[in-house]
């Protein structure tokens, strides 16, 4: 099937008080891609991430989740297929315990309890967290959040992971083990991130943002080789790709 | 503050979340077990001593069966009892007409309600804190959302709890870098305070937007739902029954004056 | 002011339950109909907020002393009446869960007297009333300070008559009132004035989430919790009153025998108690009088009802902003 899975055309959205936050994003991402999307601070990553499960509606222009028109009325099943992962892995785990919080999805879904329990225990196994379900979410590292912010959000088994930022705050172990999951995740999945070294690992396709729109996209390891390109948007070009052979 | 006492609410908690018999007892029964307790323990008039003292038995034996530090409750009951221990205490001081004795020794009408007082508020502290630290906040707050207890209050209790470290811990935070600006001055004026108050607001409010929208993005749509409960087991009904039985008796007779005779006979 | 456990009866305290269990159950429906699916992470969040902020102090010059946000007001600006008393609910519970405040029988009158009056009669009647949606004022200070005021005068009252016809405490009626009153009079000027302030920080940083004229004429407060609360004040309070006019030297007995129709509960003709009792019958002038009441010393979340008076350090020691243990125990013998 070559319909892409996620479809953005000529979005535009302005905030309340008229300032133009996105203008004319068009991008189409394939099933199983892991796409990053990166820009300086400001760029407008973030806003355009809320409008994938219909958070933000656009002043003109629409969104397509496999097909499906994004809407009022389809939010609801949309947001069962596109999994969001946020910044800050304390304002997702707000149940008492880890359990609860990755129950948290099913449970809204509807799902019957002993689905749940099934879907709890491979989402935390996915992540290698299964011994941390009883725990409460103060009690966790940094890692083990951001992990289980990621079960939370895999244990409603969505066809997209939107991540925002997802190595920020882990210390090297954390981020190489978020590194390894990403990679392995059958997901589609679209990443915003300062993290270019990550980029590299983990994506095999870049859009650039800058000042709201899409400034450029297309291979990762080509656009962030591209120095010039990458310094004009406020970026630069990462490390590991100085050392890489020329032409990995 | 702040970290102090934050560490006291994150010990409680992780008492509460051990597994011993105790803990095991439903929530709901140790809830009614000890709210009977208190209302038992209040309803005794304001001389009333030694009939007070067989109560003791109730939270010391949780204490024990719950694996409970006693260390940790008392210093709660000591940082707590100043109030009562302040009112009670002009008591003796101001009703000096004896009323019993101890072999010699006369007793004043003030230090008997004294005593009571501060009796009374040992009991009921102790019967609360042994509570929570036997059931954990979360097991609680799920007990009493199934006796009855709103669902909305419930949960509102378990997100306060839940946002309570991370809140105290930006304020400790923001007041520890007004602290380092302030040239070891450890008055707080009133605009700097007034902004603090406001910015930690600000930033609350941002936070509880930002935990909505990930509520949302997990399907939340204005329902909390639970997973299905556990059913009462036969232990739990022993607990209630018993532990009933035992205030009933305590409260209807002078169980320690049974056991003291002629120790402490009224001056009549 | 925070009741205790140890100075209440069990009929005062379980009327007091069911007042504020009524209350906290009418407003929960109410909460769940709104359409605002949002409150659920912002009342929890604002109660933590409460939480902290009333461990912060600020030192008021020229007394030595601090004082601090309590919180009630702010939250029924920002969330309305229903939800905020809630919020305040949570935050009183959690208190006598975790530091043994106040404790569980006396929790429900604690709920009414803390939460009820700022709620659902200091902020509908006096602070929307004058302030209306102007929260950058004189206009806002003034309407935060009556509010502020008439809802700890309130709550203060309320404390004295449950205290008094719980019977167990022997300060005498007007002593205790001229005590609470004043005290709180002063209270609730700052706490007035820190609500106006902070409310006029957000509502300029970020206008939109304050409620607005439009949005508050379409939300009426409905009366009848209102209503009912004041009816259950006021037959209390005209049983206290008919108490005083009658000559029963025990207030509990009092209480036992309107409640349950029988004079004292199963006696006890052995004991202490008992000897006491019949000393008392016999002299029924016996009244103690304590002429001073030493304030609440605890650490940290106080609100500023529990402080009665002032809290004053050691000459020329400045009151410490978050307060600890130690602290607090080098405080309280003044």
């Amino acid at each position: 099937m070559s319909q892409p899975i996620v479809e953005v055309r000529n979005l535009n959205f302005a905030y309340p008080d008229g300032t133009a936050a996105l203008t004319n994003i068009s991008l189409s991402i394939e099933q199983g891609e892991a796409v990053a999307l990166i820009g300086a601070n400001g760029a407008g990553k973030s806003t355009l991430l809320l409008h994938l499960n219909g958070y933000l509606n656009p002043s003109s222009g629409e969104i397509r989740i496999g097909g499906t028109r994004l809407t009022r009325e389809t939010a609801a099943a949309i947001r069962q297929a596109v999994g969001m992962v946020f910044q800050d892995p304390d304002d997702q785990l707000f149940m008492p315990t880890v359990g609860e919080d990755v129950a948290f999805g099913p449970l809204n879904a509807g799902l019957p309890s002993d689905e749940i329990e099934q879907r709890v225990t491979s989402a935390l196994d996915r992540v290698g967290k299964k011994h941390l379900k009883n725990r409460p979410p103060y009690k966790l590292s940094a890692g083990e959040k951001r992990a289980v912010a990621i079960a939370t959000v895999l244990a409603m088994s969505p066809d997209v992971l939107v991540m925002d930022e997802p190595s920020s705050n882990l210390d090297p172990r954390g981020r190489r083990r978020l590194i390894e999951q990403l990679r392995s995740f059958e997901h589609t999945r679209i990443i915003a991130t300062h993290d270019l070294e990550l980029v590299v690992e983990v994506c095999s396709r870049v859009i650039v943002l800058d000042g709201g729109s899409v400034v450029a996209e297309g291979s990762a390891v080509a656009l962030l080789n591209d120095e010039p390109l990458m310094l004009a948007h406020g970026l630069e070009r990462p490390h590991i790709l100085r050392h890489l052979h020329p032409h990995c | 503050m702040g970290l102090e006492t934050w560490i006291e609410v994150s010990r409680m908690d992780e008492l509460g979340r051990q597994d011993t018999p105790v803990h095991r007892i439903d929530a709901r029964v140790k809830t009614v077990t000890t709210l009977l307790f208190i209302i038992l323990v209040m309803s005794f008039s304001r001389y009333e001593v030694s009939a007070l003292t067989p109560f003791f038995l109730y939270p010391v034996a949780l204490l024990f069966l719950g694996q409970i530090p006693p260390r940790s409750l008392l210093m709660k009951i000591l940082v707590a009892a100043p109030f009562a221990l302040a009112v009670g205490l002009f008591n003796p001081f101001l009703d000096h007409r004896p009323v019993s004795a101890i072999g010699t020794m006369s007793i004043s009408g003030g230090w008997l309600s004294f005593v009571s007082i501060m009796t009374r508020f040992l009991l009921t502290v102790s019967a609360a804190l042994v509570l929570v630290a036997c059931t954990g906040m979360h097991r609680l707050c799920a007990g009493l959302e199934r006796m009855g207890v709103p669902r909305v209050f419930a949960v509102q209790l378990l997100f306060l709890y839940r946002y309570l470290f991370i809140i105290a811990d930006e304020g400790s935070r923001m007041l520890r870098s007004i602290e380092l600006r302030s040239a070891g001055s450890k008055h707080l004026r009133f605009r700097v305070y007034a902004s603090l108050v406001g910015h930690l607001l600000l930033r609350s409010m941002a936070r509880a937007d930002r935990v909505y929208q990930a509520m949302l993005a997990r399907g939340f749509d204005g329902q909390m739902r639970v997973l299905h409960p556990t059913p009462l087991r036969w232990s739990d009904w022993v607990f209630l029954l018993g532990w009933t039985a035992f205030f009933v008796a305590a409260r209807t007779w002078n169980l320690a004056g049974m056991l003291s005779g002629p120790f402490m006979k009224g001056a009549s | 002011m925070h009741m205790a456990d140890a100075l209440i009866s069990p009929a005062v305290g379980g009327t007091m339950w069911a007042i504020s269990g009524g209350i906290m159950a009418y407003c929960a429906r109410r909460v769940k109909e709104s359409l605002k699916d949002n409150l659920v992470p912002l009342m929890g969040v604002l109660g933590a907020f409460i939480f902290t902020a009333q461990m912060i102090n600020f030192s008021i010059p020229g007394t030595g002393s601090s004082g601090h946000l309590g919180g009630g007001l702010i939250l029924a600006v920002l969330l309305g009446p229903h939800a905020a008393f809630l919020v305040i609910a949570s935050v009183l519970t959690v208190q006598a869960f975790f530091f043994a405040d106040g404790g569980l029988l006396a929790l429900g009158c604690n709920i009414f007297n803390l939460g009820f009056y700022p709620a659902f009669i200091a902020y509908p009647f006096l602070y929307r009333v004058i302030a209306q949606d102007r929260y950058v004022s004189a206009r806002a200070i003034f309407a935060a300070m009556a509010a502020a005021v008439a809802g700890l005068q309130l709550g203060a009252f309320s404390v004295v008559l449950e205290t008094k016809a719980s019977g167990l405490s022997d300060l005498p009626f007007g002593t205790f009132v001229l005590l609470m009153q004043p005290i709180h009079l002063a209270i609730g000027l700052v706490e007035g004035l820190t609500t106006a302030v902070v409310v006029s920080f957000v509502a300029r940083a970020r206008p939109e989430v304050m409620p607005t004229a439009s949005s508050l004429a379409g939300m009426p407060v409905n009366a009848r919790p209102v209503l009912l609360g004041l009816l259950m004040a006021t037959v209390f309070a005209g049983g206290i009153l008919s108490w005083f006019a009658s000559t029963h030297p025990d207030g509990l007995e009092w209480s036992i025998a309107k409640v349950t129709g029988k004079e004292e509960v199963a006696g006890r003709e052995s004991g202490c108690a008992s000897a006491h009792r019949r000393c008392r019958k016999q002299q029924p002038s016996c009244l103690i009088t304590i002429s001073k009441r030493q304030q609440k010393p605890l650490p940290a979340r106080s609100h500023p009802m529990k402080q009665t008076i002032p809290r004053r350090g050691r000459r020329g020691m400045p009151a410490h902003r978050f307060r600890d243990l130690r602290v607090a125990s080098s405080h309280w013998l003044w």
